[in-house]
């Protein structure tokens, strides 16, 4: 069994312009230690997707069907207090924006120590201990002094390791990171996800890490579901989305990262933005912005599929949503994906078959990749 | 040490305020017609032309303006508040004697204001957009709009009249006895049910405003319970606008006080403010205006406090 299920899981948001589906029959699974990424644009549903774990979605957002099995127990039919219980002591999150979820009247100290007050019954001397130690833990220098300091005598860079430590202090099973380092700059970020990464081991947490940036996701995750516009369509292990991505879109977001070596002088974007959410294309979403759409594709919403066969995939399989994998198309996906500068080979879809995890690239030349060569599915 | 300092700037710069108040004061006292000698020589016709006279200049009452003003500011300044003429007795021990009447009416006032005011607030916020929101809306509509006079009448004529739960008139007893302190209540609701309105829709607005904070999804996150996340986190963010309109809500306070001590016949300075205008008493309206001033300043002053003691990242150096 794996430790967080989440099947069909649909949300829906009421606004004054329409009902707004933000999220929209998602499935995936995440296992004991693993770091799963959850990538995508901005509006994708990754955040409303982390917040309904904790079924923390906001007042006019509503999750409408779908389960969330967490260690086997629907977290959807818990009482309010039950899931109390499972948040910040099971599941724990780490926000976005570490100055704005620190609560800026209350010393750091004591935001940390009062989540291990309330779920572990410690008292006020051992919560603090214990406190001091985990601030220790995230990197925090003189953390014994630093407990008493109030957010806003934290740099950003601390702020956010003090966010990191307390959503460690109850030793959750499950960590929801929702892009932790965002608000960063680049050499503190990488600094905040090896010490994740290394906490995440140390503790023995899952991640979910979301993100936009597919960077992150290399650096730390083992597998990868990509979203767009609330729905699931693409989901694979980091070293096949990367050398063998299956859906336009994922192709689309993987040219938009800039290398070195590039020869362009101009960063390669995808056309078009993402579509409002309370009208979506007919069909599949992505349609208006796809290169390789047909007509079938404004008619036919396609579903997660295993792309080598085409049947329908299981959760936890590798898949893409895209009609091409179904036969609905009459062309294919003519792309290529360019690895260090070197063609890796082009993967037309459907005249080749899948590579199981991107099969003749030099995979040293890779120091993403190097790095987290262990999990495939 | 440096809030003492803050402190020490915030009182030396509410001297020029108090000094163009009572000169403020004094010229408004002087344009309106009548003196207490006026008064005096009215209820009595037998006082001469030369007796009247002489009665003016033993108050110092027949001088320019300018000169009276210089006379009492330099009284003042050795500490001498002036005389009550029509009762022939110094200003301070005057006042004094019914300082705490309009002190306990003030609290209470103001504990009352409060005391309805954030509760209801927070129910409000939390419950957006409900019955109770609306109720509340409603309530705070109307304590906006009754006036203090009428509502006091009200209460009377309910509640004394009516109900004959409490007296009609003040019982003469001494201030903190049970018969005193029962009497209060109805002058203290009409005085609070004004203020507490308006506190009551900046507390909600300031709460609901917190509420939308991330810090707040961050603490539910913790799993902490919606007890601890509102009345913990929330609430001390949202109070601090709250102080503000608490301490400007002080001069509105003394402002009730003179009409609801009128209505309730209450032993205060309000009815000792209303009477000295009417008396022309000079030297009293100047002593409490002066004294309100102070007052006001000094709730002011207070705020500035509560804000640093609420906000750790307000710091006075």
């Amino acid at each position: 069994m794996a430790l967080l299920e989440v099947d069909d899981l649909t949300v829906n948001y009421y606004t004054e312009e329409g009902v707004v589906t933000a999220v929209e029959d998602l499935s995936f699974r995440i296992d004991r230690g693993e770091k799963f990424g959850v990538v995508g644009e901005s509006g994708a549903g990754k955040s409303v997707t982390a917040l309904s774990l904790l079924r923390l979605v906001e007042r006019s957002g509503r999750i409408e069907s779908g389960e969330i099995r967490f260690k086997g127990e629907d977290l959807l039919s818990m009482s309010e207090s039950a899931v109390r219980d499972v948040r910040g002591n099971e599941i724990a999150m780490i926000f976005q924006d570490a100055q704005t979820a620190l609560n800026p009247v209350y010393t750091v100290g004591e935001q940390i120590a009062e989540t291990i007050r309330h779920h572990l019954d410690y008292g006020d001397a051992a919560a603090r201990e214990r406190t001091v130690r985990l601030l220790d833990d995230v990197g925090i220098p003189e953390p014994e002094a630093r407990y008493d300091d109030y957010p806003h005598e934290f740099s950003g860079g601390m702020q956010q390791r003090a966010v990191i430590a307390m959503a460690l202090s109850c030793d959750p099973d499950l960590l929801i990171a929702d892009e932790p380092t965002t608000a960063l700059d680049v050499t503190i970020e990488a600094k905040i996800l090896d010490r994740l990464d290394r906490l995440a081991a140390e503790y023995d947490t899952a991640i979910q890490l979301i993100t936009h940036d597919l960077g992150v996701i290399a650096e730390v995750c083992d597998r990868v579901l990509v979203m767009y516009a609330g729905r699931a369509v693409e989901r694979a292990s980091v070293e096949e989305l990367y050398y063998d991505p299956k859906h336009p879109y994922t192709v689309g977001l993987m040219s938009a990262i800039p290398r070195i070596g590039d020869r362009q002088d101009r960063l390669q974007t995808i056309p078009g933005t993402m579509p409002d959410l309370v009208e979506v294309p007919s069909g599949c979403s992505f349609h208006p912005r796809c290169p390789f759409a047909e007509e079938a594709c404004t008619r036919t919403r396609p579903q997660l599929v295993d792309p080598a066969t085409g049947e329908r995939a299981g959760p936890d399989e590798r898949s893409a949503a895209c009609l091409a994998y179904t036969g609905d198309l009459d062309g294919e996906l003519d792309y290529e994906v360019e690895v260090r500068g070197r063609d890796a080979g082009a993967a037309t879809a459907e005249s080749e078959p899948p590579e199981p995890d991107g099969g003749g690239v030099d995979r040293g030349a890779d120091p993403d990749a190097d790095s987290e060569g262990k999990a495939d599915e | 040490m440096s809030l003492r300092r803050f402190v020490a700037i915030r009182v030396a710069s509410t001297i020029p305020i108090l000094f163009g108040v009572s000169v403020f004061t004094f010229a408004l006292v002087h344009l309106t017609p009548g003196d207490p000698i006026d008064q005096l020589v009215a209820l009595n016709p037998q006082i001469s032309a030369a007796e009247e006279a002489a009665i003016r200049a033993r108050y110092g009452l027949d001088g320019p303006v300018w000169q009276q003003y210089l006379t009492w500011m330099s009284n003042l300044l050795r500490g001498d508040f002036g005389t009550v003429i029509a009762v022939d007795q110094p200003v301070g021990p005057y006042i004094m004697a019914r300082l705490p009447e309009t002190v306990a009416l003030g609290l209470f006032g103001w504990a009352i204001a409060l005391l309805i005011a954030i509760p209801t607030g927070i129910y409000a916020a939390v419950n957006k957009d409900t019955l109770g929101d609306d109720l509340s809306r409603v309530f705070a509509l109307s304590g906006i709009s009754l006036p203090n006079f009428w509502l006091g009448l009200m209460l009377i004529l309910v509640f004394a009249l009516w109900l004959d739960l409490w007296p009609v008139l003040a019982p003469d007893k001494p201030l903190l006895s049970p018969a005193m302190l029962w009497y209060l209540i109805l002058p203290g609701v009409t005085i609070g049910t004004a203020s507490s309105a308006t506190l009551m829709r900046v507390m909600r607005s300031s709460m609901a405003e917190e509420l939308n904070k991330e810090y707040v999804t961050a603490a539910r996150a913790k799993g902490l319970p919606e007890r601890t996340v509102v009345l913990k986190h929330v609430l001390r963010n949202s109070l601090i606008s709250v102080t503000t309109i608490a301490a400007f809500l002080t001069a509105g306070i003394f402002a009730g006080a003179v009409v609801v001590e009128q209505v309730f016949a209450w032993p205060g300075l309000g009815r000792a403010f209303v009477q000295a205008i009417i008396g022309r008493e000079v030297d009293l309206i100047m002593a409490i205006t002066l004294f309100t001033g102070v007052t006001i300043i000094l709730a002011n002053l207070l705020a500035d406090i509560v804000y640093a003691v609420l906000d750790p990242r307000i710091r006075y150096d």
